[in-house]
Formats: C-alpha cells, sequence, structure tokens
C-alpha cells in the first residue's frame, strides 16, 4: 500500500510521518511514532482511552485517519507536563488516587485538560457530563471527580497547588 | 511477626503517600500490554467462529497461506490434544482440556466468537485480509443459550461425554448440567415448619463482562531451542506460565513471562486466551508474534461471569429470626463447565446465622463464551436473590431491614453452611455503622427510595512470594511476584518501609517476571495485600535481622543486644554499650565488609485471610415516565480489616460499587435468534459513565484480622456483592414493585411499571 506523507505539529514539535490511508490517527501515535501513552480500548470511540487534543478540541484519535492531521496541531498525553513538571491534573490525579489500573487515565487527563482550558470553574454535574465519553471501570469516578474539581481549582488560583 | 494491634504503633501503614508507579501512569510512559515492540515482529489474529454451535468440517489454509506477507496459520491441529484433567486454581476449577479447546477450538465451535483459526502477519491489516481467505465449512447444529433451556431434556447437548457430577447413581446419558452441589446445615423442613412468615422469589441475572478498558495483549517470542518469552497483561504472569506451557505440552523453565501493567481484570484476566495462540504463531512463524484482541472480540470471546436463575425460600418468626432458608442456584457455565456455581451456593446465605440451610447449585454449559472469573466469582448472583428476598421478609414483618440483619447476623463462632466456623469477622459492624450513619437517617421525597443489602467474600491467601534488598546507598527495592492491579505495590512498599521504620519513599517496589522472583499465585481472590504483602513483611523481618547482625559486627557486640527502631540500630541497653545509632544508610555502605549484600526473598502459603463483610444503603429515585433509574446517593460500609493505603482501599469499594451498579441497571448480553452476540460494544453494552453516577461513600470499619501482621483483609471483592440487591430494594421502597430480574434497565422498569397498573 502506498504511504502518504503528512506534516503535523505535535505536542509542540513540528512532526512527520508516513501513514497507509486506513491507519487511524491513534495507530500513528502508537505505531509509527511510538507515543503509545494514549491508548485503544475500543476502536469505536466509546471508551475515551485515545483521547486527544486537536486544534483545541478534544477528539478520539481512533475516529480520525492519520492523513487528516495534516497541517494540525494535536497534544497528546505525552505533552500534558511541562519537562519534569507535572500538569496540575497530573499532579492532582496522583494524590486524589483518581486512578487504579491507570489504562483509561492517559484519556480522562487529556480530556480533562480540554474540559479546563474550555471552562476553568466547571461544576461537578458539568465534570461529570464532560468526561461521560472516558470509561473508567476501576474507581467509580469518585475520586477521578475530586480530583478534576481540584485541579480546577488550582488552576484558577483559588488555592496553591 | 506478631500482629501490630495498635493503630497508634503505625508510622506508615494508614498514611496514603502518592503510590510510586503513579507518575508513568499519569504521563502516558507506563507499559500496558499492547505497548511492546520487538525487532522483527508481526501480527496475529484470530478467526473466529459466527455460528453459536457448529461442527467444523473443514478447515482450507491454502488461499491465506498464498497471501503475501502472511507468515504462519495456526489450527487446533498446531496444538497438542491433551487429556481433560480438571485442577482447582485459586477461586474457581481449570479443566486444562476444555482452556485448550477454549483458545482454539477442536471439532466443534461452541459459541458465536469462538476461535477457529489463527495467523500471523506482517500487518495487522494483512492479518486481517489473510483471516478472509481461510475457509472454514461448518454443518451448523441446534444451540442453547439460556441456562434453564439447556437444562430441559430436550435441550441440544454441547458435549456427548458430559455427566452430571454429584449425583448418585451418575446419570447414564450426557446432559447440560456439568455439575450438582449441594450443602446442608440442620433440618430445613423443620425449620420452615417452624416459621410464623414465609416468603419465596426466583430470581434472574444476566451474564455480565468484566469489561477492563484494556483488551487482551501479548508478545510471544519463541526461540529455536524451544526457550520462549512471553510479555503480557494478566492477572498472574506464573499463571500464563503454567497454563501455557500445560497447553503446549513444554516444560515450564522454558518459558519466561513478564507482566506488563495490567489495564483491567477484575478475575477477567485470570485464563489464557492469547498466549498460547500466540507462541504457536511464533513458532511457526520463526518471529515475535503481538496479539492485541478488538473490543469485539472481548465481548465475543472472553469473560463473563454467569448469568442465573436462583430461586431462594426463607422462613422466619414474627421477631424475624429465620428459621430455615433454601435455595436453588443454576448458574451458566458458558461453554465449558466452571461456573462459580460453588462459591455462589457457599457465599447466599454466608452472612447469616443460621440452623436449618439447604442450597442445592447446577453448573450448566450453553452456547456462550465460558466464564471467567469476575469479582467476588458467583457472590453477587446469589446475593442479588437472597438480600432481595431478607427486604421482603423485612417487609412482611414490618421491621427495619438493618435491624433484621442484626438480629439474624453471623458473628464470631457462627458455623457458616458451607463448613467453617467464623471468627474475627466484622459483619455487625458494618450494619451498625449503616444504622448510624447520617445517611440512613435523611428523608426521600417522592419517587424516591431507599435500600439496603448486605455482601460476603471468603478472601483468599495462597502462595506468594516477595524479596526485600538494601541497595548500597540503604534505599530499598521490593520485588513481588503479582501484577498490580490497583495499588498493591504502594501497599507492599508501605509494609516493607513500616517493618523497616524508614519512609515510604525510600522502597521502590517493581513486579517481578518469572524467572526473577519466586512463584506466586495469581492476582484474584483479593489476596495480594494479605498474602504477598505477608511475605514482604517477613522478608523485611530477615532483612531487619540482619542489620541488627552487621550492626553487632560493627560494634563487635552480640546481635541479640541490638535493637531495631526507626530506621536506626541501637545498643539494647546500658549493658550492651554506648554507641551512636547505625543508619540503614551506615549500614549499608558497610555491607561488603560485614558480609555482603543485604536481603531477603520469602516465599509462603499465607494462611489466615479473613472474610470480609459490606453493607450497602443505596437511595434512588425512578422516573415513572421512563423506567429511568436515577441513583441519588449511595454508601458502601465494609469491614477491611485494616486499611493500609486508605485511598487505594476506598477505590477498591467504590469500584465495586459502581460496577454493581452498571449490574443493576444496565449491563446485558443480547443474543439474536441464531445465538449471535448483538451488542459486543461499549455503545450497545453499557458500562456506567461519570454522568450515570453520584459521590459514592466509602466507609471503612476496621476489625482488624489477626493473621496479618497488620491486620489486612481483602477488600476488592466484597464491594460488588450488595449493589444489585441494594438498588433493587431502593427500587422496591421507591414505587412499590419488586423487580426480580437483572438489569433493572428502562424498558424493563417501564413494563413492570405498566404490568402493575393494570
Amino acid at each position: 500500500m502506498s504511504r502518504t506523507h503528512v506534516s503535523a505539529v505535535i505536542n509542540g514539535e513540528p512532526t512527520d510521518f508516513l501513514c497507509e490511508p486506513q491507519q487511524t490517527l491513534l495507530d500513528v501515535l502508537r505505531d509509527e511514532l511510538n507515543l503509545t501513552g494514549s491508548k485503544e480500548g475500543c476502536g469505536s470511540g466509546d471508551c475515551g482511552a485515545c483521547s486527544v487534543i486537536l486544534d483545541g478540541r478534544l477528539v478520539c484519535s481512533c475516529l480520525m485517519l492519520g492523513v487528516e492531521a495534516e497541517g494540525h496541531t494535536i497534544q497528546t498525553i505525552e505533552g500534558l507536563a511541562t519537562g519534569s513538571t507535572l500538569h496540575p491534573v497530573q499532579q492532582k490525579f496522583l494524590e486524589h488516587a483518581a486512578l487504579q489500573c491507570g489504562f483509561c487515565t492517559p484519556g480522562l487527563l487529556v480530556a480533562t485538560k480540554a474540559l479546563l482550558d474550555r471552562n476553568p470553574n466547571p461544576t461537578e454535574t458539568e465534570a461529570r457530563y464532560w468526561l461521560a465519553g472516558n470509561l473508567c471501570r476501576c474507581t467509580g469516578y469518585d475520586k477521578v471527580i475530586r480530583a478534576v474539581m481540584d485541579a480546577a481549582a488550582v488552576m484558577r488560583g483559588e488555592k496553591s497547588a | 511477626m506478631t500482629f501490630i494491634e495498635k493503630k497508634s504503633k503505625l508510622k506508615v501503614v494508614g498514611t496514603r503517600p502518592i503510590r510510586p508507579d503513579g507518575v508513568e501512569k499519569v504521563t502516558g510512559r507506563a507499559a500496558f500490554g499492547a505497548d511492546l515492540a520487538m525487532p522483527g515482529m508481526v501480527f496475529g489474529k484470530v478467526k473466529r467462529s459466527p455460528h453459536a454451535h457448529a461442527k467444523i468440517l473443514s478447515i482450507k489454509t491454502e488461499k491465506a497461506q498464498a497471501l503475501k506477507g502472511v507468515l504462519a496459520i495456526a489450527t487446533t491441529a498446531d496444538f497438542p490434544n491433551i487429556p481433560s484433567e480438571e485442577a482447582f486454581v485459586g477461586e474457581g476449577p481449570v479443566n486444562f482440556r476444555d482452556l485448550s479447546r477454549n483458545c482454539m477450538a477442536r471439532d466443534k465451535a461452541l459459541y458465536d466468537g469462538h476461535a477457529v483459526a489463527a495467523v500471523a502477519a506482517t500487518s495487522e491489516a494483512i492479518a486481517n485480509a489473510a483471516l478472509d481467505l481461510i475457509e472454514v465449512e461448518y454443518q451448523v447444529l441446534p444451540h442453547v443459550i439460556d441456562v434453564e433451556a439447556a437444562m430441559a431434556p430436550d435441550a441440544p447437548l454441547l458435549h456427548d461425554d458430559l455427566f452430571t457430577q454429584g449425583v448418585d447413581p451418575k446419570p447414564t446419558k450426557p446432559s447440560n448440567v456439568a455439575k450438582r452441589v449441594h450443602f446442608e446445615l440442620g433440618d430445613v423442613k423443620a425449620g420452615f415448619r417452624e416459621a410464623e412468615v414465609l416468603v419465596e422469589g426466583t430470581y434472574a441475572t444476566q451474564p455480565v463482562h468484566q469489561a477492563y478498558i484494556e483488551p487482551h495483549a501479548c508478545v510471544a517470542s519463541w526461540n529455536a531451542d524451544g526457550q520462549s518469552h512471553v510479555w503480557t497483561s494478566s492477572q498472574g504472569q506464573f499463571m500464563v506460565r503454567a497454563y501455557c506451557a500445560k497447553l503446549l505440552a513444554m516444560p515450564i523453565a522454558n518459558l519466561r513471562v513478564t507482566p506488563a501493567e495490567i489495564g483491567g481484570g477484575f478475575g477477567g484476566k485470570t485464563l489464557v486466551y492469547l498466549e498460547p495462540v500466540a507462541l504457536v504463531l511464533s513458532r511457526k512463524a520463526g518471529r515475535p508474534v503481538k496479539m492485541v484482541m478488538s473490543r469485539e472480540e472481548e465481548f465475543r470471546g472472553t469473560g463473563p461471569t454467569s448469568g442465573a436463575v436462583v430461586e431462594v425460600k426463607l422462613g422466619a418468626k414474627k421477631d424475624g429470626r429465620i428459621t430455615a432458608a433454601q435455595a436453588v442456584l443454576k448458574y451458566q457455565a458458558g461453554a465449558f463447565p466452571g461456573s462459580p456455581i460453588g462459591p455462589g451456593c457457599m457465599t447466599g446465605f454466608a452472612m447469616y446465622d443460621l440452623k436449618n440451610v439447604d442450597i442445592t447449585g447446577y453448573d450448566v454449559v450453553s452456547n456462550r463464551p465460558k466464564v471467567a472469573a469476575y469479582r467476588a466469582p458467583g457472590a453477587p448472583i446469589a446475593s442479588f436473590a437472597v438480600e432481595s428476598a431478607m427486604d421482603e421478609l423485612a417487609r412482611k414483618l414490618g421491621m427495619d431491614p438493618i435491624a433484621l440483619r442484626e438480629k439474624n447476623a453471623a458473628r464470631d463462632g457462627t458455623k457458616a453452611a458451607y463448613g467453617p466456623t467464623l471468627k474475627d469477622i466484622g459483619y455487625v459492624e458494618t450494619l451498625e455503622a449503616a444504622k448510624n450513619h447520617p445517611h440512613y437517617k435523611t428523608k426521600l421525597g417522592p419517587n424516591q427510595g431507599r435500600g439496603v443489602a448486605s455482601g460476603f467474600w471468603f478472601n483468599i491467601g495462597g502462595e506468594s512470594s516477595a524479596a526485600v534488598h538494601i541497595t548500597e546507598d540503604g534505599t530499598v527495592a521490593v520485588v513481588s511476584g503479582n501484577p498490580d492491579i490497583g495499588g498493591s505495590r504502594a501497599s507492599l512498599a508501605m509494609m516493607a518501609a513500616e517493618v523497616l521504620g524508614i519512609p515510604v519513599e525510600r522502597v521502590r517496589p517493581v513486579v517481578g517476571d518469572t524467572s526473577s522472583i519466586g512463584y506466586s499465585f495469581m492476582t484474584g481472590g483479593s489476596r495480594v495485600t494479605f498474602a504477598t504483602g505477608m511475605a514482604t513483611v517477613q522478608a523485611a523481618e530477615n532483612v531487619v535481622e540482619q542489620l541488627k547482625k552487621r550492626a553487632a559486627m560493627i560494634w563487635e557486640i552480640s546481635a541479640d543486644a541490638v535493637e531495631w527502631r526507626d530506621g536506626k540500630a541501637y545498643p539494647a541497653g546500658s549493658n550492651a554499650g554506648d554507641f551512636e545509632p547505625l543508619s540503614l544508610e551506615a549500614i549499608a555502605a558497610k555491607s561488603a565488609k560485614t558480609g555482603g549484600p543485604i536481603g531477603s526473598e520469602i516465599s509462603i502459603n499465607a494462611q489466615g485471610a479473613g472474610p470480609g463483610f459490606g453493607t450497602h444503603i443505596c437511595d434512588v429515585e425512578v422516573d415513572k415516565e421512563t423506567g429511568y433509574v436515577k441513583i441519588l446517593r449511595y454508601t458502601a460500609v465494609q469491614d477491611v480489616g485494616r486499611a493500609i493505603h486508605p485511598s487505594y482501599v476506598e477505590g477498591q469499594v467504590q469500584g465495586g460499587v459502581a460496577q454493581g451498579i452498571g449490574w443493576a441497571l444496565n449491563e446485558e448480553y443480547v443474543y439474536d435468534a441464531k445465538g449471535r452476540l448483538e451488542n459486543p460494544g461499549f455503545l450497545d453494552y453499557r458500562v456506567p459513565v461519570a454522568s450515570d453516577l453520584p459521590m459514592i461513600e466509602a466507609v471503612l470499619v476496621e476489625v482488624p484480622n489477626p493473621k496479618h501482621p497488620f491486620g489486612a483483609r481483602g477488600v476488592g471483592e466484597v464491594p460488588i456483592v450488595p449493589p444489585m440487591a441494594a438498588v433493587a430494594n431502593a427500587i422496591r421502597d421507591a414505587i412499590g414493585i419488586r423487580m426480580p430480574s437483572l438489569p433493572m434497565s428502562p424498558p424493563k422498569l417501564r413494563a413492570a411499571i405498566d404490568k402493575a397498573a393494570k
């Protein structure tokens, strides 16, 4: 199969890759670029484990083709921390024990960042509905939601990290 | 080590440090099953039966083999035909012949999704294309899906050599009933004669999938000399090693298994599906082979737990004292025998101190995927029925449901119907805490209701290994033999730190592969913090003894004259001599001169896992127009022995409750008339999402288990036992309708509301 040359900005870095026409963006991230932090839990856009931010929008990378990334800016879980400094949502997930197995965690973190970028002061209900596309089978979401609300407060500057 | 009774003496146990594997997991660096890539690696895929029940007449692979990029094809002909051999492994029986045939069908396909062939190719796309070129000729046979239909005398038979065990005389004709089990205590007939109030009911549950978010995934590398290596996401690297070696008739020492991070299991990763197939493909292809299941394959080919029909009858005096309890349980096993009928029968009434009990169970095969363990296997099903019946009994007696349970609760010294006498248990403490919780006293509005239910799980101990090594600078490495599925590395590190008297940040735990740590039974049965924790504590104690000896050598005094506290060696009293304390770091720095590296590996068979009990309170609101049930508030009280890391204990409780709510309200398998699964995906198989649930309050009651050095008991399984009945009882309270069949989904509830209105 012939492969297409694609240029995109991934986690702030200009990135070129070759991909086959049927490869999803998730396949490209995982198999071509070794960015295996994005996970495949369903391949049908139902579980959210593959969540990435595309030009500021939260998308399931399993529902998008790799070739469609041409010219776009993509942020994955690997780009969430700044160097060795964790993003507040990462720090709060750790502090609140908001992960057990950790498989859905990258997707939940990326989705949470997208939420807080758009709505820095969500209600618990808003957070629950925004994250309804990210399945977690371990936690029952309690500690996840607490971590999200706490991270939001830190990012608003209402409390220190 | 003797049991430390006073909590105030503990410095690390009971605190909430950040888990040692946390940063890797929030940055996407943790390597799960599908994340490994090897040089020369190719991709394997499985071809699955589209029929619920069919004879395999022929498999033609020539066309697939001819496709460019295809390196190997495997069918049942590539697997040894191993004899029927049943072993009881952990929480359930395993028959290796059946397990082999579940990994790759032989002669017959027994369910929609049953593996019939596999292919390895240079890309996943080519492998998928090759699957379509494999020609399987089937003779479709009549099938049976539901449990009671499978028990009927004229039902289509799955196995013509299956004769019901546990009946006397042995049947002369095969059937789909693999086993009958029976437990009896006292005289149930006399108990019912004594009763002043009777309740009776028949309850049904649906099979539900474990629905871990990470699909099964592995990489297998078979070397020319037969030595092989498997990297896999499973609940036990030693389980994978043992099962693969058995199924492929290879020496165990020729197989090394490295555990990947595991993305959820809940019992669903306690069997092998892909690993033996990947090994065969790797052997034939001469390349490492990676295999990852799709979500559809997960639903069609793995798990779930049993669906069931359970009949319950209770008799009681007017004061609430139960005089007799009877149950008949019929559990689906899927295509091969092995439902959790035994634990189902044993757990149903285990919360209660009963004099007269009679329980009969049936293990029934039908044309569904072979069931796998799911969190407290068997118990939630039995408890849904028993705890619904208890609620009916409380209503009939006009008693508070907690008071009824207190009246009959198992206490220290209660003889359980399944045999043992219970000791050091905390059931009444959970009832007490539930009764006194503010939740239980709040007022409810229209169409709102409150339900209470309790649950029991044995918890297990078993074989575990752990090692504690002091590094050259006095920091500590802990190695365990159990995949960490929900925070066990944190709890093991904490227990080691507690014994050594150092901060937990100086202890770094890892999960070893099968050649770097001694045998450990799999992560299941809520056993790791208890059993592997016990091994870790013993290893750390050995290390402390060595540290005392080294200090004694440095001071040139007797080792008996050295004390260890707060991470330092001290002379034991003034008679021992006047020395400055020696820290762990100082002793480690001199270890080469005092006898070499300091460390200990311990392998044990841990006994004394204390059973766990929980009592849940659930408030719901029913939308009578749509049949939608909203969970308003949920409180889960559980005796956890002693919480090593309370946050992860709470997490186990909250997660178990959420799964139970999914089981109660939404999750089910939908089959068409041909026995094909119609909802093999997360869109149509509806697990709870964040917006479905409220906060779930976990109340940890601590009745320490004296058999564990820090009082721990297993916590992971109890919380999934009560929710189905708690929700059903709340619906009953809200709208006066008893829902005896799961899931209590909007269409079913709406139909029940319509029927009641007529």
